[in-house]
């Protein structure tokens, strides 16, 4: 491997408090504004920290997603034991006629 | 039997097959010994007696009418809460799991089962496998059998601390970076992480589903081997199972012969931030593997030093994606928004993750979620993953000169709780050794070198092989062990403190 690096891709802008709030919205995690306040600045810090790899020599490097090639796994189109409705519906936080009762997902208007 | 708690799976394997004890008194042996020592140690967030000693009582039934037994049938043993359990509560340390008992057993929990292991209980660890301390966990600390007032380490810090307060002969574990092996490391125990998709991962809450691997925890290199056997094997649920025969890690460790072997020790992971009295360790090992026949060779790896940087994208990628599963609606914490009178599922969904989630956990599913968003995908996640293909090539160039590669395991001994809290990148920093062999999949394994000078508290040395060459670390681990008993002159656990005495001076 040679010395040659990846030229420095330019350090990404650093996070407002305003896209922390956006990110955790995606995430769908109502965070309280001491929670998005603490979090600006230490996802700055790790992002500072990781933001390393861009610095590796990875020009032409094949990316890796799995430590080993992933192969499509299939079985015979068969019934076999599964859980009761009972079992599947034992952990639910809200059951009603053999069906997970969930809140309304309509908005009002 | 004086103290049945101090022997090893082995021994109690033979004692029980012999007649000499009965799994009932092995079981019960345990559960005392918890009953004394798991006040101060809190390394359970469950115990099933009940459910264990009944276990025995079928197992010793089983016995006595002659039928032919597993090696292991009724040897006790703790399983940590990220693998589903019926009977028992799942909450992989988390306010989001609270209280869940699955409807189906882990593939793991199944063969254990089948083999004739009593469970003894669920053990703590970090939120959702999060972290190198146990501090992460929603249900408190576990402390260090060697100092009540330092981490076992993490995230599988209840099995390693139960392992080393002698409550279990034998722990589950998961390695994801490390989570495995470093708890080993700073209990005096040993553990080892199985090439990946060696341990089905059916039934284990997934972190980082390319990384995650299911292994063994115990006190000595064969006791390892021999729950190695029991866990791993295809399992036709699990998509990245290996349908190839697990490699013979009893044998291996039962050879325990160096002679011949090239042990490559890694230049990247010795010296510079490495606290000495672990360096000084881990050196005397090696000088141990040379006296017992091997040849050091000196490897370089240099892409580890952006293992970390990789690690910490994919790690919480992965996270993020695998914990939106928690949605309140099927299964899991459901809390309103506060002040909304019919909330929307989605309200519902963010409130609960606010409410169920922990700070590093809010964390990392946040870095994630940031780190795969449009715009930055390529930049980070698309560079870590070719960082890890890096890594993996420096593994397979080293593997070209060294049959086992080496380092200590983890920088330093046990710290101190609150030491590392509130900067992320410091516990971070105490994976550097371990988070390599995730990102390329091979096997690695941890054992006690001894304890550094300067502390008195355990150190580790790792050892790493090719994927699928399991048998290898138990080759170099149980030769190791040999000659370090030897030079002790008992195992290193035999002096760590009397914990029944420690629960007292620390008051209810």
């Amino acid at each position: 491997m040679g010395p040659r690096r990846a030229h420095r891709l330019a350090r990404m802008p650093d996070l407002s408090r305003d896209d922390v709030a956006h990110l955790a919205s995606l995430a769908r995690i109502d965070l309280e504004p001491q929670e998005l306040d603490r979090l600006v600045g230490e996802l700055d810090q790790v992002l500072g920290a990781v933001a390393q790899v861009q610095e590796a020599p990875i020009e032409d490097v094949e990316p890796m997603s799995h430590p080993m090639p992933l192969v499509n796994v299939t079985r015979p189109d068969e019934v076999r034991p599964s859980l009761t409705p009972e079992q599947a519906l034992a952990g639910a936080p809200l059951a009603e006629e053999q069906r997970f009762s969930v809140p309304r997902i309509l908005d009002e208007e | 039997m004086s103290d049945i708690t101090r022997l090893s799976a082995a021994d109690l394997a033979s004692s029980l097959a012999s007649g000499e004890l009965t799994s009932l008194e092995v079981t019960q042996a345990h559960l005392d010994r918890t009953e004394a020592v798991d006040g101060a140690v809190h390394a359970y967030l469950h115990v099933a007696g009940e459910s264990a000693l009944s276990a025995a009582r079928e197992i010793d039934g089983r016995r006595a009418k002659g039928e032919s037994l597993h090696r292991l049938a009724g040897v006790p043993i703790a399983v940590k809460d990220v693998m589903t359990t019926t009977g028992m509560p799942t909450t992989c340390g988390s306010k989001m799991l609270q209280g869940w008992v699955p409807p189906y057993d882990a593939t793991v929990v199944s063969r254990l089962k089948a083999a004739g292991l009593p469970i003894l209980g669920k053990t703590n660890m970090d939120e959702f496998a999060m972290g190198s301390s146990t501090e992460h966990s929603a249900y408190g600390n576990t402390a260090n059998p060697w100092d009540l007032d330092r981490i076992p380490g993490g995230s599988g810090g209840g099995s390693s601390a139960v392992v080393a307060s002698f409550q279990a002969p034998l722990a589950t574990g998961t390695d994801t970076g490390g989570s495995i092996r470093q708890p080993a490391a700073v209990t005096g125990s040993v553990g080892v992480k199985p090439t990946y998709g060696g341990v089905s991962r059916y039934g284990l809450v997934a972190l980082a589903s390319s990384l995650d691997q299911a292994g063994p925890c115990a006190r000595t290199v064969m006791d390892t081997a021999l729950l190695h056997e029991v866990m791993a094997g295809h399992d036709p649920m699990d998509s990245t199972s290996i349908d190839a025969p697990v490699p013979d890690v009893v044998a291996a460790a039962e050879r325990a012969d160096v002679a011949g072997m090239r042990i490559g020790v890694v230049r990247e992971l010795t010296g510079e931030g490495f606290q000495p009295g672990v360096q000084t360790r881990f050196d005397e090992a090696v000088q141990h593997l040379v006296d017992a026949g091997a040849e050091v060779v000196e490897v370089s790896c240099p892409s580890f030093e952006y293992a970390l940087a990789a690690y910490y994208l994919i790690l919480p990628s992965e996270a993020s994606s695998n914990l939106a599963r928690f949605d309140a609606m099927r299964y899991g914490l459901r809390v309103g928004p506060d002040g909304v009178a019919a909330p929307s599922a989605e309200q519902v969904m963010a409130a609960s993750r606010d409410a169920g989630f922990g700070d590093e956990v809010k964390r990392r599913i946040i870095l994630g979620t940031y780190a795969l968003s449009s715009g930055y995908y390529d930049a980070y996640y698309g560079s870590a993953q070719k960082v890890r293909r890096l890594i993996a090539d420096d593994f397979a160039a080293a593997f070209g000169q060294a049959d086992v590669l080496v380092s200590p395991t983890a920088p330093t001994t046990a710290f101190r709780f609150g030491e590392k809290t509130d900067d992320p990148m410091a516990m971070y920093r105490g994976d550097i050794a371990t988070i390599p062999a995730n990102l390329a999949g091979i096997p690695g394994m941890s054992l006690p070198s001894g304890l550094a000078d300067e502390d008195g508290l355990p150190a580790g040395f790792q050892i790493l092989a090719p994927a699928m060459a399991d048998d290898r670390l138990y080759t170099v681990g149980a030769a190791l062990e040999q000659r370090l008993l030897e030079k002790w002159g008992g195992p290193l656990l035999d002096r760590a403190p009397d914990l029944t005495t420690a629960r007292q001076t620390e008051g209810a």
